[in-house]
């Protein structure tokens, strides 16, 4: 599971403080919780309310990474903002995210090629998102088309059908666990299969559950990255358990020690 | 009609490890050797860097060995009693990469022999050879326990291969050869499962992961050999698809397994139409050796020269 701490984000009123007075001492904590969490890649958002957000963005990814070797999400999907993450970076980078209009994929994933960075690519463009299978189908297509023509490497493609909150129209969440398989078959090496997990049971009463639940059946059809509450224990357990049941690791006594390394 | 490529890539590699220090990494070794490094399966480096090549280690034992047929006994008749002397002839006249010093004598129903008696021995090979060297306790944990961390300590700087730790018994060798800067053994016999466990256990501990070499107990021809290799097979298929806990080089003890069996045992009076043991013997073990090579070994315990010979000249012939 490739799992993406959501934490380190201007929404958050710690991190939004933190940037305001520049005073790291949040950010680095979470740095280290998350990643001793397990995390995979440290999302870095700087939130709506940063006077600068260029500049917010910059310290923010300097401030992970003088305290952590974990690779980082640059979330915005500004170019200058992502350019600005992009320009200080020394880590790892997954860019978190950009729309399916082929402009804005051109855009992107010649940055991403650039700087040898992973790409999250959200199948909508401006005249909306889907609500169906087949639209979103359509944009996984042509997201990989525009990879292949920017011979940009697949592996560094992660897809995100973009999931809907259960409360706000509960016919979607299944619909997901059709879109992981299909993409799955799209290609060979296939893209990633990304969510937003925790907008998806956002202001519900049973929001851990829900999130866990969604994302051990999303496993069992392929979904392998998820922008999620990496510091949720159960969440990080319940996504390590279904990858073993799943026959993606090899299993051993240690396993949930061994997926937290 | 273009012919597709159907090479599989391959997102892990196997951990490289460099046995035994020169003087001035702290040692006294005049030869070290590095195993692992494999970026593709074995024999398909088309689909990779095969990483370095599959050494062969001579055992040596600490006692003379009680059950040797004539024809293994015959190559170091002169030496089975003086184990520096036996580690120079098997570095010197049959080409051993290493040598792993087996301690039969300190188990408890085999001679009992002493920490202080076993530390004099290993420091008389350590002088007598100037290649790295793998020393093997006696597989009962207690006795195992007293012994293994003096001789650790003796060979500090050394950067041996010592072994062996289980699920069950780790933690003191584990301490010692992290203190002392030596490489471990991690044994599960035939099961994958706990061939990982254990690693983790030891990982825990903050034992390096790249100082580990993973075994799985070896099965001879006849013997099981399809059960090592096939747990073999799969460690590698797990370190090459990046399961970090899976990493490790692997090691086989071939001589040993190959040696008890009634193919290569028997005398040439007992089964005639099986041939003559001296050539019947040592290719039961080559045979076994060069079988398990496919599966992804990195380090092969072997006993007769002659077996060591062809089994060089293999690895020399397919790398």
């Amino acid at each position: 599971m490739i799992s993406i701490g959501e934490r380190i984000n201007g929404m958050f009123k710690d991190v939004r403080e933190a940037i305001k007075n520049k005073d790291p001492k949040a950010v680095r904590e979470l740095a280290i919780k998350q990643t001793e969490a397990g995390a995979s890649f440290l999302d870095v958002n700087v939130g709506t309310a940063a006077a600068d957000p260029v500049a917010a963005m910059k310290w923010l990814v300097e401030v992970v990474q003088d305290t952590v070797k974990t690779p980082i999400a640059i979330d915005s999907q500004k170019f200058d903002v992502v350019k600005a993450g992009l320009s200080v970076a020394k880590n790892e980078i997954l860019i978190n995210s950009s729309k399916g209009d082929p402009e804005e994929l051109d855009k992107f994933m010649t940055i991403a090629k650039e700087y040898n960075a992973s790409l999250i690519c959200l199948t909508m463009d401006k005249t909306g998102i889907p609500q169906d299978v087949e639209r979103r189908m359509e944009f996984a297509m042509k997201i990989v088309e525009k990879a292949v023509e920017h011979e940009y490497e697949l592996s560094k493609v992660y897809i995100d059908p973009i999931l809907f909150p259960i409360n706000v129209d509960q016919k979607q969440p299944a619909l997901m666990f059709d879109i992981f398989n299909q993409i799955k078959m799209i290609s060979d090496p296939p893209p990633h299969r990304n969510v937003g997990l925790s907008n998806f049971s956002q202001g519900t009463k049973e929001k851990r559950l829900l999130a866990r639940i969604f994302l051990t059946m999303g496993i069992s059809y392929g979904l392998d990255a998820a922008v999620m509450d990496v510091l949720d224990k159960d969440l990080m357990d319940a996504a390590m358990t279904a990858e073993i049941i799943m026959n993606q690791h090899l299993y051993s006594d240690s396993y949930l020690t061994a997926g937290r390394k | 009609m273009e012919i597709p490529n159907v090479a599989d890539k391959w997102s892990g590699t196997v951990n490289e490890i460099t046995l035994g220090a020169t003087k001035d990494k702290g040692g006294t070794r005049t030869k070290t050797i590095t195993i692992g490094g494999a970026k593709s399966i074995p024999f398909m480096d088309f689909e990779g860097n095969p990483g370095q090549k599959p050494v062969v280690a001579m055992d040596v034992y600490d006692v003379p060995p009680e059950d040797w047929p004539e024809t293994l006994t015959k190559p170091f008749a002169d030496v089975l009693n003086d184990p520096a002397q036996w580690a120079k002839k098997c570095v010197e006249q049959y080409g051993a990469d290493l040598i792993c010093l087996k301690l039969e004598g300190i188990h408890p129903d085999k001679g009992n022999k002493t920490a202080e008696e076993t530390v004099k021995t290993v420091k008389s090979i350590l002088a007598a050879v100037g290649v790295p060297l793998i020393i093997w306790g006696c597989e009962h944990d207690e006795k195992d326990n007293e012994v293994m961390p003096k001789i650790s300590q003796a060979a500090r700087g050394e950067c041996c291969l010592m072994g062996v730790v289980t699920q069950d018994n780790y933690k003191t060798l584990t301490a010692t050869c992290l203190a002392d800067g030596h490489a471990l053994i991690t044994l599960a016999p035939v099961d994958i499962n706990i061939a990982k466990q254990v690693n983790i256990l030891v990982s825990e501990m903050d034992f390096p992961l790249n100082r580990i070499v993973m075994f799985q107990s070896t099965g001879a021809l006849g013997y099981g050999l399809e059960y090592t290799y096939s747990i073999q097979e799969r460690e590698r298929l797990a370190a090459l698809t990046g399961d970090k806990m899976m990493s490790m080089p692997v090691i086989c003890d071939v001589g040993h397994e190959a040696w008890r069996t009634k193919e290569s045992k028997s005398d040439d009076m007992e089964v005639p139409q099986w041939g003559a043991r001296d050539e019947r013997g040592p290719m039961w073990e080559a045979i076994t050796a060069v079988g398990l090579l496919q599966s992804g070994v990195d380090i092969i315990r072997m006993s007769h020269p002659k077996a060591v010979a062809t089994v060089k000249k293999c690895i020399e012939r397919l790398y």
